[in-house]
């Protein structure tokens, strides 16, 4: 008899993963909200409010670079369109939370601003029961996978792979990008969704309310880590994986790749507007350039840095090149690009497997100096 | 008098002619007054003026004179000048303008009390094709401007065949827009087209490849007007050559250096490209600023040909349309004609089989890789030419111009031909209907719909193929 879902998903890691998990929740559950709230300012060990937003953001972003890795890693599918998904679920949570301004905007009036500007009388339709969290936390969900379906179901149908889809799901974030600059399409125009004052009836800007976000936002990512370890250790991750390495045996064999890839395509879109529903409140902006080809290109690169195929390694990915651009865009904004770029370039021709190959390789060596056996390097890191 | 030489002197009003002057009444001759007091005319005397000269002027013997006047009362004529007009019209022997006057004629004998010569004056406006004539006719359709039923519904039907002709005009007008948009699509796809074709890679950096024709194009132009500043009208000349050179030396580099060491691994070389480009952009930041520079239309690539009344052909379009057909010209030639091409041929249609037979594959790489990159630093000059030279300028073409190749097919030049003519055109007509917004989307997703039903494009290479 097969084990319980829950117990399944839920022995798909090992001792040392849970630890580093367990160790990753303490910190960012007990630790970071100790830090920030009992110790005071000026003291070494007080956790800034710009560092938990930072922190926050990466988490994020760590989220959707796991969502890509799964489709690019594990399914061999580059896509570069995810920034449409992340910004489909930061938009449909942050027509909540411009509903929750109320009447303390500009303008004082029950509509949001911009919709006052454009002389509006009222909301259009989409904006219907934007007001209710249940509702919005749904179409943030939602909303990217009726997409991320509807898209990959003709895709994958015709069997468009390699660079065309590539090529096809950048297009798509462009077109949409430029849907969403449009004032007419009813999300703001070139502003987007911001001046956000409230979530629950909480004030955005309490450090509780930062505090709560934060958590949640790592609890997310753990859970999406486990969950994905679950994935591709299962009968499903493995068959993905042979269609990644030979789709047209996988289909002689009996298989039909499309539901395969159509599944794990639109959990990942889910997992992106997860990431962008959490995101959009800790950071208080959303708006179309969220969309725009590159930001949905620099995803690749936040897996590619940290190496894919792993599920550590767009984490780690994701936290190197964010903290990078923070520091880069403050220190030497002129040279951010030119490090970027050859990021991109290094890391494709040299670090194939990325920072975590690179690990193995040097653990690897070391063992070997030591003239123990070769380590034999465990396929997949610990989650 | 609109020459301003008339004066007012001791409460006369005296025109002065140089040394000469005259009292304007009468015309006799005066003596020049000592501190004559100038009028000042408004526009409105002035545009009355202008009229009245250029209807006395139709009785000049000169015939170049004539047509001159006849050309001013084109615009604006006063139901007064009618009777004048008609005898002038009477008098006049030549053609163009006699047809000139029936028309000035007709527009003022729109103002006439009777009917019949309203009439008259409709039934002869309604066949010129003056887009001007339209608003004069506009107030004839209305019941309350006219009164007579006849005159009012030829207006009308004069109305509107003539906004049907006005359609039709506007129709041509955008299927030209659509054919320079084209002309640029293709001169960016032709080179995507064989690097694609040859190697399976898609290069993210050829937009930016794009741009370095264009900053050629500036920089040769900067370099004329330091250097050669009698010659500046041809520093496009110079451009061609340079950028081509500049364009495929860049390829060469991003060849050897990155994509060589990708083959066989599509998407790194996807994300490696895009590094490129990236890099590029800010390098033309470093260099140029990131601001957009000018660059000049020569002199002879400005104006246009009138085509219709209302349709105007811009030079700048006409000849990037030319260049554009000469460009595929040259690679026609080069693909079909010369050793090269078919080496490129072969390569495309079977790397290991061209290699098994002595084809130098990865110098066929190179080659293929510097000819699409310079292809696609002729597609930047072009694009100098029509639209605003800035470091980001080529990040827009990329996904257009795959989509060009995903249409037209791998390999073949002509499906890349189709399908540039085709968006190009298709996107345009869109865009006048819709709005460019809206036009983008609906290309894009007309262009998912066609690969569902045909992912080889339209002109697919044939051959029994696996991955």
């Amino acid at each position: 008899m097969r084990k319980p879902l829950i117990i399944r998903i839920l022995s798909a890691l090992d001792r040392k993963a849970w630890l580093a998990l367990g160790i990753f929740l303490a910190l960012a559950l007990v630790a970071v909200p100790a830090l920030h709230l009992l110790v005071p300012e000026g003291s070494p060990f007080h956790v800034s409010t710009y560092a938990i937003t930072l922190v926050g953001k990466i988490m994020c972003y760590a989220l959707v670079a796991v969502a890509m890795d799964l489709i690019w890693g594990f399914g061999g599918i580059l896509s570069l369109g995810h920034g449409l998904f992340f910004a489909l679920g930061g938009y449909a949570f942050g027509m909540y939370l411009m509903r929750q301004i109320g009447t303390d905007g500009s303008y004082g009036a029950a509509l949001p601003d911009f919709m006052i500007f454009l002389d509006w009388k009222e909301l259009p339709w989409f904006w219907l029961g934007s007001d209710s969290f249940g509702w919005a936390a749904f179409l943030a969900l939602a909303l990217p996978a009726v997409v991320a379906f509807v898209f990959g179901y003709f895709a994958f149908r015709s069997r468009i792979k390699g660079v065309y889809f590539s090529i096809i799901t950048q297009a798509l974030t462009y077109a949409a990008m430029l849907l969403f600059f449009r004032n007419e399409t009813g999300f703001g125009g070139n502003n987007g969704f911001t001046d956000f004052k409230r979530i629950l009836g909480y004030s955005i800007t309490a450090p509780e309310t930062r505090l709560v976000l934060f958590g949640l936002t790592a609890l997310a990512l753990a859970a999406t880590l486990v969950l994905a370890r679950w994935l591709v250790t299962s009968r499903f991750g493995r068959v993905l994986a042979a269609i990644r390495d030979a789709e047209s045996r996988v289909m002689f064999i009996g298989y039909n790749p499309l539901w395969y890839k159509l599944a794990i395509w639109t959990l990942s879109a889910v997992l992106c507007g997860i990431a962008g529903a959490l995101y959009v409140p800790q950071v208080g902006i959303i708006n179309p350039s969220e969309m725009s080809p590159g930001n949905s290109i620099e995803i690749a690169i936040w897996v590619a840095v940290g190496g894919r195929g792993t599920l550590i390694g767009p984490v780690i990915g994701a936290f190197v090149v964010n903290l990078a651009k923070s520091w880069f865009t403050v220190s030497f904004p002129e040279y951010w690009l030119f490090f970027l770029g050859l990021l991109f370039i290094v890391v494709t021709l040299m670090l194939p497997h990325g920072l975590v190959g690179l690990w193995k390789q040097f653990v690897a060596k070391r063992a070997a100096a030591r003239g123990a056996a070769p380590a034999l390097v465990a396929k997949g890191a610990s989650a | 008098m609109a020459d301003d030489s008339l004066y007012l002197a001791g409460g006369k009003a005296v025109i002065i002619d140089g040394d000469q002057a005259f009292d304007a009444a009468t015309g006799s001759p005066v003596k020049v007054p000592e501190s004559p007091e100038s009028l000042t005319l408004n526009n409105r005397i002035r545009g009355e003026l202008a009229n009245a000269l250029a209807a006395l002027k139709l009785f000049d013997p000169d015939r170049a004179l004539r047509l001159e006047s006849a050309t001013k009362l084109q615009s604006k004529v006063d139901p007064e000048l009618a009777p004048l007009l008609a005898r002038a019209l009477e008098k006049e022997s030549d053609t163009e303008i006699k047809a000139m006057l029936t028309l000035a004629h007709a527009q003022a004998n729109l103002g006439n009390p009777d009917p019949l010569a309203r009439l008259a004056a409709v039934k002869a406006l309604s066949e010129t094709t003056s887009p001007t004539v339209r608003s004069l006719l506009l107030p004839l359709t209305q019941k309350e401007t006219e009164a007579d039923d006849r005159v009012r519904y030829k207006a009308i039907a004069a109305v509107k065949h003539m906004e049907q002709r006005l359609g039709f005009a506007e129709l041509l007008a955008r299927i030209f827009s659509g054919l320079s948009l084209g002309s640029i699509l293709l001169l960016a796809a032709l080179g995507l087209a064989i690097t694609y074709g040859v190697m399976g890679v898609i290069n993210m950096a050829h937009g930016e490849l794009l741009m370095i024709g264009a900053y050629s194009a500036y920089a040769m132009q900067s370099f004329f007007r330091a250097v050669l500043p009698d010659y500046l009208d041809w520093y496009l000349a110079a451009a061609v050559p340079v950028a081509f050179f500049t364009a495929a030396a860049v390829g060469v580099v991003m060849e050897r250096t990155v994509i060589r060491w990708l083959y066989g691994r599509t998407l790194e070389t996807l994300l490696a490209t895009w590094g490129l480009s990236l890099v590029l952009i800010q390098a033309a930041r470093v260099l140029f600023g990131a601001q957009n520079v000018e660059v000049a239309n020569p002199s002879w690539m400005s104006g246009g040909v009138e085509l219709l009344p209302n349709l105007i052909l811009p030079w700048n379009r006409i000849i990037i349309v030319g260049f554009a057909l000469f460009v595929l010209f040259l690679v026609w030639v080069l693909m079909n004609r010369t050793r090269l091409g078919m080496f490129v041929r072969a390569v495309t249609q079977n790397r290991a089989m061209a290699g098994c037979v002595g084809v130098p594959t990865a110098r066929i790489d190179t080659l293929a890789f510097a000819l699409g990159a310079g292809i696609a630093g002729l597609g930047g000059v072009a694009l100098s030419q029509i639209s605003n030279v800035g470091p980001d300028m080529g990040q827009g073409y990329i996904v257009d111009s795959f989509m060009v190749v995903v249409v037209g097919g791998v390999g073949q030049l002509a499906g890349a031909v189709w399908a540039a003519l085709g968006l190009g055109i298709f996107s345009k007509l869109l865009e006048g209907w819709s709005g460019a917004v809206v036009a983008k989307i609906t290309v894009l997703v007309a262009i998912i719909v066609f690969i569902q039903k045909r992912p080889q494009g339209i002109f697919a290479l044939k051959g029994r193929f696996v991955e």
